[in-house]
This record gives C-alpha cells, sequence and structure tokens, in this order.
C-alpha cells in the first residue's frame, strides 16, 4: 500500500508526536508513506476567508505535485485534508473555477486534472484500506481497560459524508475496539473544538472546549483520542486556561489516535512523542495498562 | 424608461451568489432554521444563518457585512450537512467573510487581522508559522492574551511544540508566481 503524504504544518513543530507516531504505525502496518517532496500550507480556513481563487490554487500546487505513479494522497489533519479534497471536488465540479486554477499553476509549470488524485483521510487509510484483520493480527499490547473516547471533531465527516457518518461516526470507534479498548460512547464526538476561534475570541472558544471535555467527563473518559491537530491543541494546551476560565478542574489527556495505536502494535513509548502533549498522559496509561 | 429595456439589476444577493461554488442553491432557502439551531455559535451571532439568508436575499447589504455572525463561524460544517436544501452554508460564510474584508467592514472581530497574518506567512514562506502569528497578529491586536498566552507558549516551547524559526518551501518562487496569477485571475473575473 502507497500513499502520497501530506503531513501539513502543524506535524512539524506542534503536532510532532502525530508526526511520529503516524509514520511509527504506518512502518509497523506496511503502509508506504511517500511524502510530497516540496509541499506548501492549505491555507488553513484563513485563506479562503481572504481570497478563493487563490486560497484553491495554493491547495491546488499540492495536488499537481502528487507523482503521475500514484493516485492516492493521504492526510493527517483534519483541515488539510478537507481542503485538498474539497479543490479537487470544486475543480471536477465547476469547470470554470478549474480552470483558473490550472491558470494560476501554469504560471509555476504545473497543472492538475481534477479527479486524478484520491484524496483520504489518514483514520480511512488504517481502519478501511488496512482494515480489521491485519491490524488484529499485529496488536501485541491490548489497551484492554483502557477507557478511549474518540474525538472525530469536523472537517474529516463534514461537508463530505463519504468518510464516515457526519453526525454518529463510528471508524475510530471500531479501531479501538480492535485495540481491546474501551470505547466511550459520548455524545458530542463530532462537535467542534472551536477551530482557529481560540485565537478570536477566548470566552466562545473556551466554552466549546468545555462542552468537549466535560462530556468527556461524564462519560469517565481515561483518554481522549484525536485525528487533527487542532483538535489536539485546543483540547489539551488551553485545558489549564478552560479550567481557570470556568471554575473547573478538567484533567483530560489529549492524544492522537496513532499514539494509542502505536503503543498496542507495541512500538516503544518514546517512538511515539509521548510526553509532548500538556496534561501528561502516562500516569494513566501506566495505571490502566500494567506491565508495560 | 419602459420596464422591458430595462436590464435587471444586479443585485446584491447576485454577487454573494456569483462568489460562491453552488451559491444558487440559497435561493431555496425555505427560512426552516435548521441551520441556526444545529450552530454551535448561534448563541453569539447577531443573526443566525437562517435569519442572515433573509436579509441577503432582502439586499441588507450593510446589515449582514457590519454583523458578528460570519466571524463567529467556526467552520464546523454542521449547518451545510444538516441543510435540507443542499446550501452551501459554511462556504456562504466565507464569501461574506472575503465581502466584508474586501469593502472594509470586519472591525468587529479580530478574524480577519488574523486570516491577514496567516495569509502573510503562507505567501511569503509557502508554510505557517505559529510563532510569526503570535508577534506580528497576537502583540498587535491583542497585546493583553498574548501575555495571558506567555505561561502556555511556555509549556509548548519545553516541549519542542513551538519553534523559532520558520520553516520555508524550497520553489517559494514557484509558489509566488502561482499565487501572483490567481490573484491577478481573481482581480479580473
Ligand atoms: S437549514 Fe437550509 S433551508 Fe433551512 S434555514 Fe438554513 S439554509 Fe435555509
Ligand atoms: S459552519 Fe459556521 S454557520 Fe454553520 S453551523 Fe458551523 S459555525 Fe455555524
Amino acid at each position: 500500500m502507497k500513499y502520497a503524504f501530506y503531513p501539513g504544518c502543524s506535524l512539524e513543530v506542534n503536532a510532532a508526536a502525530y508526526d511520529v507516531s503516524v509514520r511509527a504505525v504506518a512502518r509497523v502496518l506496511g503502509v508506504e508513506l511517500v511524502e510530497l517532496d516540496d509541499w506548501n500550507c492549505c491555507g488553513a480556513t484563513e485563506y479562503f476567508s481572504q481570497d478563493e481563487l487563490t486560497a484553491c490554487a495554493v491547495i491546488a500546487r499540492n495536488l499537481a505535485l502528487v507523482e503521475p505513479s500514484m493516485n492516492q494522497l493521504t492526510a493527517p489533519c483534519a483541515a488539510c485534508f478537507l481542503n485538498l479534497k474539497k479543490v479537487d471536488r470544486l475543480m471536477a465540479e465547476h469547470p470554470d473555477l478549474g480552470g483558473k486554477i490550472n491558470e494560476a499553476l501554469a504560471a509555476g509549470g504545473l497543472h492538475y486534472d481534477p479527479g486524478r488524485v484520491r484524496v483520504r483521510h489518514l483514520l480511512e487509510v488504517i481502519h478501511t484500506d488496512v482494515g480489521e484483520e491485519a491490524i488484529k493480527a499485529k496488536v501485541v499490547r491490548p489497551l484492554t481497560g483502557l477507557r478511549v473516547a474518540p474525538y472525530y471533531g469536523c472537517q474529516v465527516v463534514r461537508p463530505y459524508k463519504d468518510v464516515d457518518d457526519p453526525e454518529y461516526p463510528v471508524k475510530m470507534d471500531e479501531l479501538f475496539r480492535w485495540l481491546g479498548a474501551e470505547v466511550v460512547d459520548y455524545p458530542v464526538k463530532s462537535h467542534c473544538c472551536g477551530g482557529h476561534m481560540t485565537q478570536i475570541s477566548e470566552p466562545e472558544a473556551f466554552e466549546l472546549i468545555r462542552r468537549l471535555l466535560q462530556s468527556a467527563l461524564e462519560y469517565d473518559t481515561d483518554v481522549i483520542a484525536c485525528l487533527c491537530p487542532m483538535c489536539q491543541l485546543n483540547m489539551d494546551a488551553y485545558q489549564s486556561r478552560v479550567n481557570g476560565m470556568f471554575n473547573t478542574s478538567f484533567h483530560i489527556p489529549v492524544l492522537y489516535f496513532t499514539q494509542l495505536l502505536g503503543l498496542a502494535l507495541g512500538v516503544p513509548e518514546k517512538d511515539l512523542g509521548f510526553g509532548k502533549e500538556i496534561v501528561s498522559a502516562g500516569p494513566v496509561i501506566h495505571a490502566k495498562l500494567a506491565a508495560c | 424608461m419602459s420596464s422591458t429595456t430595462r436590464a435587471r439589476k444586479r443585485e446584491w444577493v447576485d454577487e454573494v451568489i456569483a462568489e460562491t461554488p453552488n451559491g444558487h442553491r440559497l435561493r431555496h432557502c425555505i427560512q426552516c432554521g435548521t441551520c441556526g439551531g444545529s450552530c454551535p455559535n448561534g448563541a453569539e451571532m447577531d443573526y443566525t444563518p437562517r435569519a442572515v439568508f433573509n436579509l441577503i436575499v432582502a439586499g441588507q447589504k450593510d446589515k449582514v457585512l457590519s454583523s458578528n455572525t460570519m466571524w463567529q463561524c467556526v467552520s464546523c460544517y454542521f449547518c451545510t450537512a444538516r441543510c435540507p436544501h443542499q446550501i452551501p452554508i459554511t462556504d456562504i460564510m466565507y464569501t461574506l467573510k472575503r465581502m466584508a474584508i474586501r469593502e472594509g467592514y470586519g472591525r468587529t472581530s479580530d478574524a480577519p487581522a488574523l486570516a491577514k497574518a496567516f495569509t502573510h506567512y503562507v505567501d511569503k514562506y509557502g508554510r505557517s508559522f505559529e510563532m510569526g502569528l503570535a508577534s506580528r497578529y497576537h502583540l498587535l491586536n491583542r497585546p493583553l492574551a498574548a501575555m495571558k498566552m506567555g505561561g502556555m507558549g511556555f509549556n509548548m516551547f519545553k516541549r519542542g511544540r513551538m519553534a523559532l524559526t520558520p520553516s520555508r518551501i524550497r520553489q517559494i518562487d514557484q509558489l509566488q508566481a502561482i499565487i501572483r496569477k490567481a490573484r491577478q485571475l481573481g482581480g479580473a473575473s
């Protein structure tokens, strides 16, 4: 299984734990990730707020950079994933816009035919392409007894509804069941983490984060598993400030799903970026998963 | 002037539609309110998405563009996923953001400043740069928030989650040529 890999800016620094754990589990699962050479930022939500055509062209450069020998591109970040997928779709459905995007790309000597590359979120690659059987066969350290709350957020499951259910997604739930974890079935797993609202208005952003943490707490969660750097950052790095604002005392570790998957596959913790989270996951992981 | 010779005036709603992929669906809004009821920030908005669509169709440009509604949108796509008439609501919010920035509204929020600082780094380096954003955007626009962020920034830095220098792409000239051309095409349309 070979995929072009678009890590995205967050994975370089802020989400380095996602980066190392993605690469580690891909190795164990036999998924070959070929990093897109000289990829550029997807523009997050900000570029679309300024200039749509330029945002599309900036994103399309990445699609155009996918080597002709490959037809699938995977991204671990929800926002990158959606932007790449959205531009491919927009170009296919709106030939006018597609033509302009290609005119812009041509100024850099590039071209992209919509539909040539299938954009996949990493969760789909692991859950659906690698699949249950192959994953179960490689589990050496089941996550038995660990209560994991899968958190999907928004942009992997909406607006396109072909990855999972847009309101009640289940793919990460299934994955964690295969790994032997106790999956927390809580009502806010596809609600919003606030995205970049933390940078714009903290009271509103923190209220959205509070709702997620509160629900996870009520459902007796040991650890929240994320599939996006923005979600992880908001729930983890802002957790103490949320506590300050609402007089709460949340202390819930937030990890990337690939970190927990890596543990189950027997990858040493030090190779999975553990310890980079602000709310430490070590204590609960060690308490629940004895004999490590 | 007889009404038969007078061309129909291009109204604001037509502009919103023209700027939004599948924007024409806006005309199918049945004012059911599903979007507002689904919106995590609906309570903070001057007008819910439903009310905004009513105002757009009524040509109330000033009211809409000076409101905080689109700046409260966090692009969660709940409204879009649930709208019974497949109206690209989130994308219309993006269109309203662009129009507000372009026409000098948007002073009701810090979001335009963030968008500007963010795209500045993408255009310059080809990558986003959190530390640069922190100084260019936070220190300029939100000095108080920047101070409160300090402790968190330190925690992130300690864990190697914050870089002091930007990452750059090799072929920045190529990206900038694409950006220049796209801007030119956008302005010309
Ligand atoms: S959900 Fe759709 S049809 Fe209903 S009010 Fe909102 S935009 Fe209109
Ligand atoms: S996409 Fe924006 S407008 Fe729609 S529900 Fe989410 S925050 Fe509200």
